[in-house]
């Protein structure tokens, strides 16, 4: 008995040294492929960065918007299709910029829908998200199947990334860095100042301290004469705007096409990366960064394969579940950290001004 | 009358606005099409979406036959209503469902239709629970709105069901990674070419889930804690408990949709059989006021939808997913009545569920329903 309990204790010793051996080569090798990924994890975590970031926005001030996915896909196809009607007459980088300023305009015209809703009609505002999810797919989808599946022709391609000189890239430590913020599209490129820019303005300005107010105690704030309907009109409308230009980067900067429904669940891990930074700026970001690494991560592991029992290892795990890694993460993320952050008081209540009923 | 007219006035005159507007949008949208601008084109295509729904015997028992996951995941949905829960999961426990029927139906192709059939079916359902019992979970415990994370299963199924299809339970014989043939397990056609089974157990479910909520002390916990979870608490009922309850039972009526669409339906489960049922299920879910038999009959319309628009599309080119258009649009108008009231200048009841009010609040929420555990 005494034996068997002892060869028991050495293959419980055996199977903790090789976790841990493990766990010590997945650290090495995040550390040798993390610095190459850079670009790739901001490139992917642009489009959640920014959807988090009209999340912010629209929840601050205290409406709830889950039609961040489909304001997205709406804005993505209308900035495609502006890039792909002007092409010819106006040029590719001419045509992707006004398509940019397209996408961003219905993004807004969308934020406005979603504000007229949700603000003055009070319908309820998960419904009117979820209206707009479903309208999006099915208008988007529509139109792609009348106008630009029929025609044949591609869109209007996408701006080739920026590349700093070698002798810059090269830096130790500062280089990696240096390529992840500016080896990239204007869209992903403009990101790290869009959120330097709201997280300043949300804390340190007369917009940002009104914004917070309607969104935790929007009577207090009427009582002191914010107007509490214009000031979350105009975060909403904002919001969406940015959610638009996250529609504009998978059109016209990654992928210089559209597919149907090609969003995939990006505005909804938008939302659980805004969560996850406690409806900060900087936070949704961060959150954004660890979607983008995990989504990378997954797509390097089968063209560098790591060394040793490790590779064998992540080898032997089907490609299907890496592509699922970022859901199951948002999932982990949502249960583990939103008992413990504390969303705007008066978020998801509708605001009803005294004597209007 | 008057009673029923005060309660369907607004979901009825909500799918009248919602033709309308997408007439309008047909009629514009047609300037790009190569026939040109075209007035009477919506004509055209909503007569082909009737005739192909109900224009003959064969368009009805295609109606029926799309209707009957339909009216499953429709009470889905409105079940998780009553408690205040917003499940949009069902598109993934669907799937789920699907899955596990494929595959034990396709282990048990040679057995008796008595025993296969309902082994496949509770397979089924039971895939569809466990599914849905995973969001119903991390909500009662942790408070992780299920809006988000059943969205993201739905995502996770669809490449997790794909590797299981590929690696594990792949048929033999066939150039497509897909599950076996479904023999003895499936559904039996009752009437015409495809009039299954899954449709009178379908209308039957709809009686099962209106005597749950209305006579037995599950549906009054269920409905009290949609309505004020704080109040269902402090009169020792368990809110905790019953909001994964229900999504697991909203979870397994998802996964009996699933189940007889595979057995009646589909036949064999192959990476890509995405449907519309999921979100098709809010909408209908909506429209009945997430009351059983208004589901019933609001799964039907949209069975139609889908029975019909195959033709819509042949005949006059419009786009199917000018049906989704007018969901949304339904969607819309049910949400602001305020526009149907004042369009058609009627008075009526408010349309919307009572208990969306929960699901709002309990946003990003801070703590499970109901408060701290």
């Amino acid at each position: 008995m005494g034996r068997r309990l002892t060869t028991w204790r050495i293959h419980l010793m055996e199977l903790i040294g090789t976790v841990l051996r493990l766990i010590w080569e997945l650290a090495v090798y995040l550390f040798t492929v993390v610095p190459d990924l850079l670009p790739i994890i901001l490139a992917l975590a642009t489009p959640l960065a920014l959807g988090a970031l009209c999340g912010v926005l629209n929840e601050r001030s205290g409406i709830v918007n889950i039609g961040i996915e489909g304001i997205m896909l709406v804005a993505a196809f209308f900035g495609y299709l502006t890039g792909f009607a002007f092409h010819d007459a106006i040029g590719s980088g001419p045509s992707i910029a006004l398509g940019i300023l397209v996408a961003v305009l219905v993004g807004a015209l969308l934020g406005l829908l979603h504000a007229w809703l949700t603000i003055s009609v009070r319908a309820d505002q998960i419904i009117a998200g979820t209206m707009m999810n479903i309208a999006a797919f099915g208008m988007t989808g529509y139109l792609n199947r009348l106008i630009i599946t029929p025609s044949g022709l591609g869109g209007a391609g996408v701006i080739a990334p920026f590349h700093l000189p070698d002798a810059i890239a090269n830096l130790p430590v500062v280089g990696p860095i240096l390529v992840m913020f500016l080896e990239q599209g204007p869209i992903a490129m403009s990101v790290l100042f869009i959120v330097l820019g709201l997280q300043f303005a949300l804390f340190r300005t007369r917009w940002g301290l009104r914004t917070r107010a309607v969104g935790e105690h929007p009577k207090a704030a009427d009582t002191v004469g914010i107007d509490v309907y214009r000031q979350r009109y105009l975060n909403v409308i904002l919001g969406c705007a940015l959610a638009g230009l996250a529609g504009a980067y998978l059109t016209l900067e990654s992928t210089g096409s559209f597919q149907n429904g090609m969003t995939n669940g990006r505005g909804f891990i938008a939302l659980a990366a805004m969560i996850f930074g406690r409806w900060t700026p900087i936070g949704a970001f961060g959150g954004a960064l660890l979607f983008g690494t995990a989504t990378a991560l997954g797509v390097v592991v089968s063209i560098r394969v790591p060394a040793g029992d490790l590779g064998t290892l992540m080898q032997s795990i089907p490609n299907e579940w890496y592509q699922a890694l970022p859901y199951l993460i948002t999932i982990v993320i949502l249960a583990g950290v939103v008992g413990r952050s504390t969303p705007p008081a008066a978020d998801g209540v509708p605001y009803v001004k005294e004597g209007k009923g | 009358m008057r009673r029923i007219w005060r309660v369907a006035s607004i979901p009825l005159l909500a799918i009248v606005l919602a033709f309308i507007v997408a007439a309008v949008i047909i009629v514009i949208s047609s300037i790009v099409t190569p026939t040109g601008f075209d007035l009477f084109l919506p004509l055209g295509a909503y007569g082909s979406l009737f005739a192909g729904a109900f224009g003959s015997g064969t368009g009805i028992v295609n109606t029926l036959v799309a209707a009957a996951p339909l009216i499953l995941g429709g009470l889905a949905v409105g079940l998780g209503f009553k408690a205040g829960l917003f499940n949009i999961g069902v598109a993934g426990q669907f799937l789920v469902g699907a899955f596990a029927a494929a595959v034990a139906g396709a282990n048990l192709a040679g057995a008796p239709t008595v025993l296969a059939l309902p082994v496949a079916m509770v397979a089924g359902a039971l895939g569809g629970a466990a599914f849905g019992f995973i969001p119903g979970f991390l909500k009662a415990r942790t408070g992780a709105h299920e809006v988000v994370t059943t969205i993201m299963l739905n995502n996770a199924a669809v490449l997790l069901l794909t590797w299981a299809v590929n690696d594990l339970v792949r048929a033999p014989g066939f150039s497509f990674p897909r599950t076996g043939e479904i023999g003895n397990s499936a559904l039996p056609v009752l009437l015409g070419r495809n009039l299954h089974l899954g449709i009178p157990l379908a209308v039957l479910t709809v009686f099962a889930v209106r005597w749950l909520l209305d006579r037995t002390t599950i549906g009054f916990e269920i409905r009290t804690v949609g309505q004020n979870p704080n109040a269902a608490r402090y009169s020792g009922m368990r809110p905790i408990f019953i909001t994964a309850l229900t999504m697991t039972l909203s979870g397994m009526l998802a996964g009996i949709a699933g189940s007889i669409q595979m057995l009646g339906v589909i036949g064999f489960y192959a990476p890509g059989i995405t449907g519309s049922v999921g979100f098709d299920s809010i909408a209908v879910a909506l429209l009945g006021r997430s009351d059983p038999i208004g589901i019933l009959f609001a799964a039907i319309l949209f069975g139609a939808f889908r029975a019909g628009a195959p033709l819509m599309q042949i005949e006059t080119s419009v786009p199917i997913e000018i049906i989704d258009i007018i969901q949304a649009l339904v969607i819309l108008f049910l949400a602001a009545d305020l526009i149907v009231k004042r369009v058609f200048r009627v008075r009526a009841d408010k349309p919307v569920i009572s208990e969306l009010a929960t699901v709002a609040r309990t946003w990003a929420g801070g703590s499970p329903p109901g408060g701290s555990t």
